[in-house]
């Protein structure tokens, strides 16, 4: 049976955590530090995280700093999500082969999908998978992303320091996790809070030394959490009205403005949670007896994506920027019903020139606020340019 | 050599102003030599075989840039004889490094280089070979990537469109995984700007892109080198890392040309006291 409440775990127990999760044949992925910044690797041990270790973000910068504490997970969310695993960056699909008899046989059985366990996921990144999830688990589930999906096992971590470019508490994706989870964590200073989000996490706890968590713990993360979420968060944006704005605000001057920034380089969209645009291509060999069907990462930034027959439909980069910012903010409500940002802040923090999605959205719509108050009409009109 | 086989296409390859680098990727093939040996008759490669088969080629694979009076005729009877013509690399598709010579004096360097510089005979610019004739495809590189060339040989031979993508590298960066230089260590980086094809080799390696495959679709170096100098990058840096492989083929040329017309002090410049 599944408990309810908060659990008290001894922070020497998170080696044997992740000691028993490998046991039980999962590969075992948590934060770890590689080349300048904290990412998701392959762990073995509790001595892997960057124990100690946080970060400094800012629009198109990040530096590891050290902590003045050493906290487990005292850092927030690096470059890479659990995109990359879930839908990974290159696929193979199927392969055909000429069988010499005038047809072809095909290979169409998916590669083996791995049984991860994912250590110290962020709420803002349980919400980008419930958000990919619509995509690749729903009516046309991608057999590989379902795989993988319903095997992985989750050790979440609550936020407490949110990051310089977080702003998940205004999309209401965090900092607190609320569901996607097996077990999540809270780092206290001398041990962890526990909550157990599913069978699994109830059986994992278990296996490790724990025990009931006291009225005070329990006090103690709903005032943490609490205070991340009003007065901690790096970033924030005001979502009401958003979409109807941005929609009816097409031709803003701040579309020219970013449009004269953005290198149209595609790391925002990359980095993005759950961003799963993608590209499908074939290989053919030599002998042209053999082909190979992929898929790999695609980006609405990158030209060849707007190819449509008899031209490119988005050949400025302002029409991209535009097509990236209202397709996140805003048609992705019609389309999904729901925000597609999560507010992780990784496509401010990853664009090499700092461009901030919360920075542009907000210029436009304090400006169509402004004036809506000013004038009391609906949409600010403008010329349309050309 | 494989024997020549009638119905596989006859392919030449040809050298302009270079270092052999692109030709001799072609040779580096190794696992996948065997194979090409068996789709093509290698009818005219210097570097590979003294035998030559007369023309008209297939396919032609054009490494260089143009750089004497010699070439800019030779390129010409180079693209009649070929029914597909491919260049390969830096100095074919933007003039290369040699093409630096474009912004300088080049009766000064003979002067400077040459103990005799009236036996050399030199244009003053190094140019593409598409700034000459029509050129059916482009694989950008210094060098070029050995599998873009099987691809774009697989590609012809099968008759389907080459997956060369025009994109940036920080796309095959962020597909691989890679921590970004530009971002977590402030080094600057050329790879936005740059055409995808290396796999993000710098960056694979803690290092910055050097744009050796040149500007991507949509680049936009003025946008990154404007960020470049607000931490601290000089424009004579600027200027520098613009012209190095491709700094001929625009918007690198143009950026770079106006960064060089703003400059004015020694700071700007570079130079050190
Ligand atoms: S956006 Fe929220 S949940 Fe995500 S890392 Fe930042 S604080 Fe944590
Ligand atoms: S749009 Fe930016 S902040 Fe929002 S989920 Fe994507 S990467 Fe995170
Ligand atoms: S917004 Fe930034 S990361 Fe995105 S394409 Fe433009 S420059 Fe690149
Ligand atoms: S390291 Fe360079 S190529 Fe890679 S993402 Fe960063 S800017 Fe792009």
């Amino acid at each position: 049976m599944r408990r309810d409440g908060m659990f008290a775990v001894a922070k020497d127990q998170l080696d044997p955590l992740i000691c028993e999760l490998a046991h039980d044949g999962y590969t075992v992925i948590g934060p770890t530090i590689r080349d300048g910044a904290i990412t998701y690797d392959e762990i073995t041990s509790a001595a892997m995280l960057p124990r100690g270790w946080t970060q400094e973000t800012d629009g198109g910068h990040y530096r590891l700093k050290r902590r003045t504490d050493d906290a487990c997970f005292g850092f927030v969310v690096g470059p890479h999500s659990l995109k990359r695993y879930l839908f990974p960056s290159r696929l193979k699909l199927f392969s055909v082969t000429r069988d010499g008899q005038g047809g072809f046989s095909p290979d169409v059985e998916p590669p083996p999908a791995p049984k991860y366990a994912f250590v110290g996921v962020r709420s803002c990144d349980l919400a980008a998978v419930a958000v990919q999830d619509m995509v690749f688990n729903s009516e046309m589930p991608d057999p590989y992303y379902r795989q993988v999906r319903e095997q992985m096992f989750v050790v979440a971590v609550n936020c407490a320091e949110p990051g310089g470019t977080c702003f998940c508490s205004s999309m209401d994706t965090g900092p607190r996790c609320s569901a996607g989870y097996d077990l999540a964590i809270t780092e206290l200073s001398t041990s962890f809070a526990m909550e157990v989000g599913s069978e699994r996490g109830q059986a994992m706890l278990e296996r490790v030394r724990h025990e009931e968590a006291d009225a005070n713990a329990r006090h103690l993360v709903d005032l943490m959490m609490s205070t991340a979420a009003k007065h901690n968060m790096g970033r924030s944006l005001d979502t009401a009205d958003l979409p109807e704005i941005l929609m009816s605000n097409l031709e803003h001057r701040q579309w020219d403005q970013a449009g004269n920034r953005c290198l149209a380089c595609a790391n925002c969209t990359l980095v993005c949670p759950t961003c799963f645009c993608n590209n499908i291509y074939d290989r053919t060999d030599l002998s042209g007896d053999h082909a190979d069907r992929y898929r790999n990462w695609g980006s609405c930034f990158a030209l060849e994506f707007t190819y449509h027959t008899g031209g490119y439909i988005r050949s400025s980069r302002r029409a991209r920027y535009r097509q990236w910012l209202t397709h996140k903010l805003a048609s992705w409500h019609g389309q999904f019903g729901t925000s597609g940002c999560v507010g992780c802040g990784r496509c401010i923090t990853w664009c090499p020139v700092g461009i901030d999605i919360t920075v542009e959205a907000t210029a436009i719509a304090d400006d169509v606020r402004e004036s809506l108050k000013r004038h009391g009409s609906g949409t600010k009109t403008e010329e349309a340019d050309v | 050599m494989a024997a020549a086989n009638k119905k596989n296409p006859k392919l030449a390859v040809y050298k302009f102003s270079s270092c052999d680098g692109c030709q001799l990727s072609l040779l580096d093939l190794e696992d996948e030599l065997l194979d090409l040996l068996g789709a093509v008759n290698i009818s005219y490669f210097l570097e590979a075989r003294r035998h030559v088969e007369p023309g008209p080629y297939d396919i032609g694979l054009v490494e260089g840039s143009i750089s004497t009076q010699d070439e800019a005729e030779r390129i010409v009877e180079v693209r009649r004889e070929c029914r597909h013509l491919i260049t390969i690399g830096a100095c074919a598709t933007s003039g290369g490094i040699q093409a630096l010579k474009n912004w300088a004096d080049v009766e000064q360097f003979k002067r400077t280089v040459y103990a005799h510089p009236e036996f050399i005979e030199t244009l003053d610019t190094a140019s593409p070979i598409a700034a000459h004739v029509l050129v059916d495809f482009e694989l950008r590189g210094c060098p070029v990537n050995k599998y873009q060339i099987v691809e774009v040989l697989t590609a012809l031979i099968v008759g389907r469109r080459p997956q060369i993508p025009t994109y940036s590298v920080c796309v095959e960066c962020k597909r691989a995984g890679y921590v970004c230089v530009l971002v977590s260590g402030g080094l600057p980086c050329l790879g936005p700007v740059t055409q995808a094809g290396c796999g993000a080799l710098c960056p694979a390696y803690g290092r910055g892109c050097y744009s050796c495959f040149g500007p991507c679709d949509s680049a936009n170096p003025r946008a990154l080198c404007g960020h470049f100098e607000q931490h601290g990058t000089r424009r004579g840096d600027l200027v520098r890392m613009l012209r190095s492989f491709n700094g001929y083929l625009e918007p690198f040329k143009q950026t770079g040309d106006e960064y060089e017309s703003s400059l004015n002090t020694k700071q700007d410049l570079g130079v050190r006291d």
